[in-house]
């Protein structure tokens, strides 16, 4: 990036709010000093207008005010078992978080983590190098060779802004070891009616025959704006499933970018977002494939009404050793009233010449005939639709295992479609 | 049943096997592990017959023949079975339609009668339960957007259509997790008789606590260079291979 | 030499099966084109003025048009004053029945596997079987007749029914369509007619034998198909050629018109002779293939199976002026050798809730070279439109091309449009896991290239996709592995 922007009184707040200290920090706070916050023109940031929302929402000059949150029973997902870690305003609050160190290993993240720093470039995007300088909590999350996690991991994500707006950097890191297994739950919440930021990194390292799950739950009901970005890389033999959930939000911008390094990995990045109000839902996600004999299969679907928005952006990069490469994506998306939009943009990156790839992407509105054809057999209109549109989301739905999870997703989904549109 | 003596083979200009000795009697199981690039999934290749690999000394007997001496479909016929490192895709052609064929020619070579629809189908259910493989994904294109564990159930339901006599696994619990492996494992168990042989060839020590090997054999620079029991396994695991790197050094 | 050279050395010198030629004796037209040779052709068809009148309006527009130089392809200055354009097979008098037609000629089609005669016919199917530009018999004529439907000769239709010609012809393709429509428009010496009245549904097969036989012979047919309101017909036209050694000229247009509720299905299995290993001879198959879905709710569906020719430029469309109309287009093309093909379709939604549905297949062997293009126009008031496109390419070996040009302009935000694209290569990976379950060679091949190619085959009617497979597997065999 050539021209350096000049410095915006939100850009100043914000170097200022970060004490200069040395190592990586450092680094990544001049790289953002240099990058500045992405404009208008930003390729990567063309539709979603992350900047600008910030400059309106938040004063960076403020610090986050505290939290007296006692517990948060109202925010645990019914029926999953898990080791639950919790963090309110960006701190990880050990009291309220249960969990045991049986079959896997949680530490609160050092920054010196091998591997820490190393697959989310904070060179080339403002807001990694911001959280890589910024970050104050997170976890890291250790799994031996040969060990099958038996319970999930959920992260609670809470912003507590009753006694003002906050601010939240997060920095996360996991490591599977060899033919190991871990699923991660991520959820976002807000309790207070104040504007939330929160900028959350999480750098995964899959070996050998290993598989990570990641569900991301993003139906947080407050005035939660979000970057994200989640960056995995995989060893042969290896499987890689995220699937993202998003409902709600003011503004919600998440990057997944997996790096396929081995022969034999299997990935799978799925997402759902139904959206409505003014909640933009923003999915940037990148596949490298490395090596040869990877598949990777990416399917999101949207559904988006009122004035909410929805953009996705897939890239697919497949290097010349990456020969027999599999890798499939695509993206469809319902829009249900006038205002409602949609961009999406697939791009298909492909050096090697002996390899599989598709993409496909679809903009429509629901089909007015099969509605016609349901309420002709005396099903009323708001369930005509909802039946469509759940079947619509079905598919994506049906990508994760039955389970308590499944119902949870499906029961938040389901409420959410039958509502009077 | 197969005897390897001296086996060398080349890709290219790369050497892989190097002098490669292997003898394997009936009702046996040997596992071969060893690091990246000692050419255990070569060792596979060749007693399949792929072609890019080319045999430069050594004999392979088989069943009193020359196994080298015998085309892939031959080999095939005459009871070796190999399943995929990476099982391929062929869009359009059932994985039903394709055992259909397979096991007719196979059948032919052997003098035997073609399976009518109806025996076959039998023959099939019969398999099916083995691998816990559900006849909707036969119906579909073989292998065509199958899952990982998909795909390794689908070789070994093909093995047991094919009723080897001799089978060779390549990596066949790679990207398993653990209940596909034990899936695929028990599969392979129910399999094992004492007319058949198996030789799994596998990266992970895991995969020998389900399939139990009475030989554990390390290949290191396309040669054996240390054979054992399970135990062998469990020590290859603990300490990683630079042992036996340092022990060929010695040697 | 590797196995894969074999093979495919073993494939390029697979002899093309319909490369004989019969002795006929013939009636031709002078070599070169102007406006006297369009006099000639007119004559010789007894043809009335308004028809001429056509011709040469369109060969006046054709003298200044140019050759397009867009299609991914590339051959020799054609020197169309160095072809003839009419030669007939010489015929006394027209035959009334099949007993006056010429044995020879009845030989020639019986060779190809169609038989004219009564007690051989394919039963189910009726044919007009055309030999360099004149339809040399009909079959089954009275019994379609019985329903209204005719179904004969261009030249006949021109006579018998001009009133139908007269208003259709040119509705579709327009005679300045483009540099080969203009072309054919003037020259055109015969081919087929049908009409399906309202509310008739043809109870078998049409089909039109399309034979080049004669050297240095262009051939020019025109084959225009009415289908009537609520009508339903399948058609099916097939193709060979001699073999030999300079390239002929083919240039075909096909119109169909469809109204309000008619359906129509037209399948090609084209066999052109293709040249041979050296990419020395074979036929220019530059065809334009038009469907006008003029009625709400029509429906045309464009099957093609292309394995032959030199040179092939064609693009089967559909122009889905009828609300609710829907336009399908299944193609597989393969080219060996040095074969060349640039085809694919063109969807143009004019009306509301129009459909259209394009799988293209592609399988590209030897040197050649295969393209996919295709347009889909969504206009302004084609409300609620929408296209499912999938354009795949197989790659045989490393020294041919796949190429896929898709044109989507959308006009009207309410559509709905797709596309799909693969490549892929298929080599001795699948070849060797056929085999190693005891399949051999040239099971795996047809086995592979069967599959690859069944969302389309299916399309076919039973008896050419029997055809079609054997087809694909000949024209391939051994060029896998």
């Amino acid at each position: 990036m050539s021209a350096v922007l000049e410095t915006t009184p939100l850009l100043s707040d914000i170097l200022a709010s970060v004490k200069p200290e040395a190592g990586l920090k450092a680094d990544a706070l001049s790289v953002l000093e240099q990058l500045g916050l992405p404009g208008n023109k930003s390729e990567e940031y063309k539709f979603t207008p992350i900047t600008r929302s910030l400059e309106k929402n938040f004063n960076f000059a403020t610090k986050n005010s505290a939290s007296e949150l006692k517990s948060i029973e109202s925010f645990a997902i019914p029926g999953v078992d898990a080791h639950t870690l919790v963090f309110v305003n960006g701190g990880f609050v050990e009291e309220l978080s249960r969990y045991n160190q049986t079959d896997l290993k949680i530490t609160p993240t050092s920054g010196t983590e091998n591997g820490f720093g190393t697959l989310a470039d904070f060179k080339s995007d403002a807001l990694v190098a911001w959280n890589t300088a910024a970050w104050t909590s997170g976890i890291s999350i250790e799994v031996k060779a040969n060990t099958t996690v038996s319970k999930p991991v959920v992260l609670h994500y809470i912003h507590d802004t009753s006694k003002g707006e906050v601010k939240s950097f997060t920095r996360n890191i996991i490591r599977l070891g060899k033919s190991s297994s871990l699923t991660v739950i991520e959820k976002q919440d807000t309790i207070g009616d104040q504007a939330g930021f929160s900028n959350i990194i999480t750098e995964g390292f899959v070996e050998e025959n290993a598989a990570l799950n990641i569900f991301s739950l993003q139906a947080d009901k407050g005035k939660r704006f979000h970057f994200g970005q989640t960056s995995i890389w995989q060893a042969r033999d290896s499987r890689m499933n995220s699937f993202t959930l998003t409902l709600d939000g003011k503004l919600i911008r998440n990057n997944l970018q997996l790096i396929l390094d081995g022969e034999g990995i299997e990935s799978h990045m799925d997402g759902l977002y139904i959206l409505q109000g003014d909640t933009l839902a923003d999915n940037h996600t990148v596949v490298d494939h490395r090596k040869p004999n990877a598949n990777s299969n990416e399917l999101y679907k949207g559904v988006i009404d009122d004035n909410a928005k929805g953009v996705f952006n897939g890239k697919i990069y497949v290097r010349p050793d990456a020969q027999k490469t599999n890798a499939f994506q695509s993206n469809r998306n319902i829009l249900i009233s006038d205002k409602a939009t949609v961009n999406t943009k697939p791009q298909l990156e492909i050096w090697a010449d002996d390899v599989k790839c598709s993409h496909g992407c679809t903009t429509g509105q629901l089909d007015e005939e099969a509605m016609f054809y349901l309420q002709a057999r005396g099903i009323d209109k708001v369930t005509a639709r909802a039946m469509m549109l759940y079947a619509f989301a079905g598919e994506v739905l049906d990508k994760i295992n039955s389970g308590p999870l499944k119902n949870y997703f499906d029961s938040l989904i389901s409420e959410r479609l039958h509502k009077n549109f | 049943m197969l005897s390897i003596k001296n086996l060398h083979a080349k890709i290219e200009d790369n050497q892989i096997l190097n002098g490669l000795n292997l003898e394997v009697k009936p009702g046996e199981v040997h596992a071969i592990m060893g690091p990246n690039g000692s050419g255990k999934s070569t060792l596979a290749s060749v007693l399949a017959g792929r072609e890019e690999f080319e045999v430069t000394d050594g004999t392979v007997e088989y069943l009193g023949k020359d196994l080298l001496e015998l085309a892939p479909e031959e080999r095939a016929r005459e009871g070796v079975f190999l399943a995929f490192q990476y099982p391929v895709e062929i869009p359009g052609v059932s994985t039903i339609n394709f055992m259909k064929t397979a096991v007719n020619q196979v059948r032919e070579a052997r003098g035997q009668q073609p399976l009518d629809a109806v025996s076959f189908l039998g023959l099939m259910k019969e398999k099916m339960k083995l691998v816990e493989i559900d006849q909707s994904l036969l119906n579909r294109s073989l292998n065509e957007g199958f899952s990982g564990g998909e795909k390794k159930r689908n070789e070994i339901f093909q093995m047991a259509m094919l009723e080897p006599k001799l089978a060779i696994l390549d990596e066949t619990d790679s990207g398993l997790d653990i209940d596909a492996l034990r899936i695929v494992a028990n599969g392979v168990n129910k399999l094992r008789d004492k007319n058949k042989a198996i030789i799994v060839v596998t990266h992970y020590q895991r995969l020998l606590e389900y399939i139990v090997p009475d030989f554990v054999h390390v290949l290191y620079k396309g040669k054996i260079v240390k054979s054992g029991t399970k135990e062998l396994a469990l020590e290859l695991e603990a300490k990683g291979y630079d042992w036996i790197k340092d022990e060929v050094a010695v040697v | 030499m590797s196995k894969d050279n074999q093979v495919l050395e073993e494939i390029t010198s697979k002899e093309y099966e319909h490369g004989w030629s019969s002795n006929i004796e013939m009636e031709s037209a002078p070599k070169g084109l102007n406006e006297d040779i369009v006099r000639f052709i007119s004559a010789k068809k007894n043809e009335p003025e308004w028809l001429l009148e056509w011709r040469l309006k369109a060969y006046r527009q054709w003298v200044n048009m140019k050759e397009p130089k867009w299609p991914n392809v590339t051959y020799p200055e054609i020197n169309y004053q160095d072809v003839i354009y009419y030669a007939a097979p010489k015929q006394k008098v027209k035959p009334k029945s099949l007993e006056e037609v010429d044995p020879e000629l009845l030989k020639t089609f019986e060779k190809l596997g169609i038989s004219l005669t009564e007690q051989k016919r394919l039963t189910g199917i009726a044919v007009d079987a055309v030999l360099d530009s004149v339809s040399v018999a009909t079959t089954f004529k009275e019994k379609l007749g019985e329903l209204g439907i005719i179904f004969c000769s261009f030249s006949e239709a021109v006579l018998e029914h001009p009133e139908l010609v007269k208003k259709y012809l040119g509705s579709v393709v327009p005679m300045n369509d483009n540099y080969f429509a203009a072309l054919n428009s003037a020259v055109f010496s015969d081919g087929s007619f049908c009409y399906i009245p309202k509310g008739v549904r043809c109870p078998m097969e049409l089909s039109t034998y399309f034979r080049i036989n004669a050297a240095n012979t262009g051939q020019f047919e025109r084959t225009l198909i009415v289908a009537d309101e609520g009508s339903y017909v399948s058609y099916l036209e097939g193709c060979t050629a001699p073999q030999r050694d300079e390239n002929q000229l083919h240039a075909a247009v096909v119109e169909i018109y469809a109204m309000k509720d008619a359906q129509v299905k037209y399948s090609t299995v084209q066999n052109w002779y293709p040249g041979d290993k050296n990419g020395k001879g074979g036929i220019y198959n530059f065809v334009t293939k038009r469907a006008l879905c003029a009625g709400d709710h029509s429906k045309v569906s464009w099957t093609q199976v292309e394995t032959g020719s030199a040179i092939t430029w064609k693009y089967p469309s559909c122009v889905l002026k009828g609300d609710y109309s829907s336009g399908e287009f299944y193609s597989v093309a393969v080219t060996n050798n040095y074969q060349q093909a640039d085809t694919g379709t063109k969807m143009i939604h004019i009306g509301k809730h129009t459909k259209s549905r394009i799988v293209s297949k592609g399988i590209s062997a030897g040197h050649s070279q295969n393209s996919y293009r295709g347009q889909v126009h969504i206009l302004k008031r084609a409300e609620g439109a929408r296209n499912f496109s999938q354009c795949d390419s197989l790659l045989m070996g490393d020294k041919c091309g796949a190429h896929t040009f898709p044109y989507i302009d959308v006009e009207n935000n309410s559509a709905k449009v797709e596309h799909e694209a693969t490549t892929s290569k298929i080599g001795e990976d699948q070849i060797f896991y056929c085999l190693q379950r005891g399949i051999d060679e040239e099971s795996a091949v047809a086995l592979i290239v069967n599959g690859y190619a069944k969302e389309v085959l299916n399309q076919l009617p039973m008896e050419f996709a029997v055809e079609a497979q054997k087809l694909l597997a000949l024209t391939l065999e051994g060029s896998v592995g």
